[in-house]
């Protein structure tokens, strides 16, 4: 047993420690959120936040959550209130979708660490999420307009 | 879209996708002339022809029969039966359809995503569907009141009649509009009327995309389901000899190895021991007659085939006696590569077959034929298969597969060990699984008078086709040319005299596919480089130089000189920049592109600005529109900066994406789109944007360079002066 907090909850899960926590959150927790993209670290897709850090989950090892604060996208807001939420659709940044969970994950700890990021900053920040539909010119757009909500406290 | 996967699984495929939460009974609108039927009283929940549903809780439904895979068809196709409804937005939400004939492609009679036609396609059928259930609203309301319908009026997911101030919210007429009779004939908008197309709206799927919560076929859950991965030939067309399954079989978690058709498959409680039983798997393949294909060697190959004639796609005068008076003649090759589509969601598919029945769950792009194909491989009818349409991760022409395979996989794993398994593509299978954009060579030349008039082109192609021999070809095949390996070189819109173009098949067995933009994606690149390289032999600017022959092609000449003013064209750049451009017509649009660059001494490329003008007639959603030239901008450039899959002894060298990178975050230039005003025929989005981007973009490199770059992907010898 692997006892994990995911989103402020507690979970025993009973999976070989090897197993990628990408797996754990995808078919043991039914946290579908998170994506899978290469399993190899290289596009992403996978991005959650452990201890408040980006990490790519394909590659993590259950067992190194153990103990730590998992963060998927679910957890990110329950009500899309989060700034990157709200910028991501007044944006309208995704088209397929399927790689905007790690994108929005990689960008909150970007804005965390870095409230008013410059486009170098963000690309710096960015460059590790692949968007194969090529949304990258919008989720710059969207970051720095999330900078700008949480800076202002909201634009509605 | 996400709700139905809360109700529980028995509840939800014994009542199908239409369900909704049980709150939408209303109406279905019913075949034109059919009396309309209560929902609750139809056998089917799918109701043939049913576009639209409206809830007693003022929710409308549009039921989208194209997939939605980044293209917004599932806001766009809903635009259209909400404007001529004059449905409130706020309260329409989309629902993937069954398949049923109803859905069929208003021109390919089967149901299928692709060639960019969804939205021209569904323009008229959709606006009517819309109509339809505008007027029997009307209908519904003025027998409520006891008025003449036409002293009625709707607006915004209401009836009202003015003259007694009365209104009722379409939610409230849904019951008794479901007993009106259908019109026959019904009127639609006028253009100028229209308050929602051609106004940029939100994506519908933007919330779901998110939060987490939109549910891709990777996503697809259903009660006892496995998973499972396959172990596939390493050489296309290599069969199993044998397999030894005992140290797979002891991995923790696996359940089962079942040989089908194309491989090894390892059923697993899990992905993770599926993927570690199959590399303790030892399987032993058949040669096939690929074991020995070099992509060097290949590449001969072609050389050797373009020395003779192909199929005449297009003749115009007498090339051979042109060039023979030219006064100047140019000769070219130019090489493309097979390309994967790398979908950032890997393939994968659910099925679960039973004796009476099946049910397969996948983002698809081609309904009809994978359901027949799902129906051959369980052993049952078409109509006891289920397809629930997914979110597509991308689609790109990937998830339109003549032959199903990823569908045939897991209907007949699921038959095999009886119960309903997901089978997940690793980005390797990915990657090394075939189905390729066909690479290609290009034999091209040009004569030139003494004026510098261009009076002779001959291009002959040389690639595989993946139309002959597939149910496809008596559509695609005209008089022996496979349409998709010549289109955007056979209809080259520039008035040159003497012209011929022809194709050689190339007879390779490496399973290719359409790519978005399909066959454009390589003849784009070699005409409009090479008709740059002409205007340069020429003296002449390669801007000026275009205009000049798009004599009759109004709707080319005018993106291409909507594009080089944005671009300032002409106008100096800052000291070491270079511009280049592109105009092609692809899906029924038109699109030039003016790329500016720049290129270090130690020949690092940037990309600063894409500019970008298009004419697809009448637009629905600009803000699509935006995004799907953003979005082919980065796909083109994806290809041309790295874009290569490899053979060597018949295997696919490259594996994921380190060896097939994608365009980053940090390489996207500015991609500045202008839509240009026209009321032309409505031509398609999703691919259109491809095709410029790599000529562009080559040609800009070439001032800086001084050297043509006639293979791709680009490689860094192209990039250093020359």
């Amino acid at each position: 047993m692997v006892k994990l907090k995911v989103n402020r909850k507690d979970y025993a899960v009973d999976v070989s420690p090897d197993t990628p926590l990408l797996w754990v959150l995808r078919e043991t927790l039914g946290l579908t959120g998170t994506k899978f993209g290469c399993g190899m670290a290289l596009c992403g897709a996978c991005t959650v936040h452990l201890d408040g850090e980006a990490v790519r989950s394909c590659v993590t090892p259950v067992l190194r959550a153990a103990g730590k604060e998992v963060t998927t996208i679910e957890g990110l807001s329950h009500d899309l209130s989060h700034p990157l939420q709200r910028a991501w659709i007044a944006e309208d940044v995704p088209q397929c979708g399927y790689c905007q969970s790690g994108q929005i994950m990689a960008a909150a700890v970007l804005l965390r660490e870095n409230p008013n990021p410059a486009d170098a900053e963000i690309d710096d920040a960015m460059s590790g999420n692949i968007c194969r539909c090529g949304t990258y010119q919008r989720i710059r757009r969207a970051i720095h307009l999330a900078a700008r909500m949480k800076a202002t406290g909201g634009i509605r | 879209m996400s709700e139905i996967f809360n109700v529980n699984r028995r509840d939800f495929i014994k009542t199908g996708v239409a369900v909704g939460g049980g709150l939408m009974l209303g109406f279905y609108l019913p075949r034109i002339g059919q009396p309309a039927r209560r929902a609750e009283q139809s056998t089917s929940p799918f109701a043939p022809n049913a576009f639209v549903r409206i809830g007693t809780d003022d929710s409308v439904t549009v039921i989208v029969n194209h997939s939605e895979m980044g293209q917004g068809v599932y806001t766009a196709l809903p635009m259209l039966v909400a404007e001529e409804l004059d449905a409130d937005w706020t309260q329409v939400r989309v629902e993937a359809a069954p398949v049923d004939p109803a859905y069929n492609h208003t021109q390919f009679g089967i149901q299928v995503t692709g060639g960019s036609t969804s939205t021209w396609s569904e323009w008229e059928r959709l606006r009517k569907a819309g109509a339809t259930a505008r007027a029997m609203l009307i209908a519904a309301a003025a027998e409520t009141w006891k008025v003449d319908p036409a002293s009625c009026r709707a607006e915004n997911g209401h009836v009202f009649h003015t003259a007694s101030r009365r209104r009722l919210s379409y939610g409230h007429l849904a019951d008794k509009a479901s007993s009106m009779t259908p019109p026959q004939n019904v009127a639609l908008k006028d253009p100028k009327d229209f308050k929602l197309i051609g106004k940029p709206a939100k994506r519908l799927d933007t919330p779901e995309k998110i939060n987490g919560k939109g549910l891709f076929g990777l996503d697809v859950k259903v009660p006892g389901m496995l998973t499972a991965v396959v172990a596939r030939p390493p050489v296309f067309g290599a069969k199993v000899k044998s397999f030894n399954a005992d140290r797979a079989k002891a991995v923790p978690g696996v359940l089962r190895i079942v040989e089908i058709d194309r491989g090894v498959v390892v059923v697993a409680d899990g992905y993770w021991p599926a993927l570690k039983g199959r590399e303790a798997l030892e399987t032993v393949w058949d040669e096939s007659p690929l074991s020995g294909l070099d992509s060097r060697t290949q590449r001969d190959q072609y050389a050797e085939l373009a020395r003779q004639p192909g199929a005449v796609a297009r003749k115009e005068g007498d090339v051979a006696a042109a060039m023979g008076r030219a006064a100047k003649k140019l000769e070219a090759v130019y090489e493309l590569p097979y390309l994967a589509h790398a979908t950032m969601e890997p393939l994968n598919c659910v099925a679960d077959v039973r004796p009476d029945g099946c049910d397969v769950w996948t983002g698809t792009q081609l309904q009809t034929v994978d359901r027949a194909a799902a129906a051959q491989a369980a052993g049952l009818k078409p109509e006891q298969v289920k397809v629930h349409t997914m979110l597509l991760g991308g689609g790109f022409g990937r998830r339109a597969v003549v032959d199903s395979h990823f569908v045939r996989e897991a209907v007949e794993t699921s038959k095999a060990v009886k119960a309903p398994v997901k089978v997940i593509w690793t980005r390797e299978d990915d990657i090394r699984g075939g189905y390729y954009r066909p690479m290609s060579h290009h034999s091209i030349s040009a004569g030139l008078d003494a004026a510098g008039n261009l009076t002779a082109w001959q291009h002959r192609i040389v690639c595989q086709s993946f139309i002959v021999g597939t149910p496809f070809e008596a559509f695609i095949v005209k008089d022996g040319v496979d349409e998709t390996a010549v289109e955007g070189a056979k209809d080259l819109p520039y008035r040159i005299p003497n012209l011929l173009v022809d194709w050689q098949k190339a007879p390779v067995g490496v399973p290719t596919l359409w790519w978005r933009s399909v066959g454009h994606s390589h003849t784009a690149f070699v005409v409009e480089s090479f008709l740059d390289e002409v205007a340069h032999a020429a003296g002449k600017d390669s801007y000026e130089f275009r205009r000049a022959l798009l004599v009759g092609n109004p709707r080319h000449k005018a993106v291409l000189e909507f594009a080089a003013e944005k671009a300032g064209w002409g106008k100096p750049l800052p000291q070491g920049r270079g511009r280049g451009l592109a105009v092609h017509e692809s899906f029924g649009s038109f699109v030039a592109q003016v790329a500016e660059v720049s290129v270090t001494k130690d020949g690092q490329l940037k990309i600063h600005r894409v500019v970008c003008a298009i004419d697809c007639g009448p637009t629905v959603n600009p803000d699509t529109i935006h995004a799907q030239m953003e979005g082919g901008v980065v796909f083109g450039l994806t290809a041309a900066l790295y874009g290569e899959i490899t053979f060597e002894k018949g295997r696919v060298k490259q594996r994921n994406f380190h060896d097939y990178p994608m365009l980053r975050m940090n390489e996207m230039p500015v991609v500045e789109t202008h839509i240009v005003p026209s009321v032309e025929k409505m031509g398609g989005v999703g691919e259109t944007g491809v095709p410029p981007v790599a000529p562009a973009l080559a040609n800009a490199i070439f001032p800086l360079t001084g050297k043509r770059i006639r293979r791709l992907p680009i490689r860094a010898e192209d990039l250093r002066k020359a």
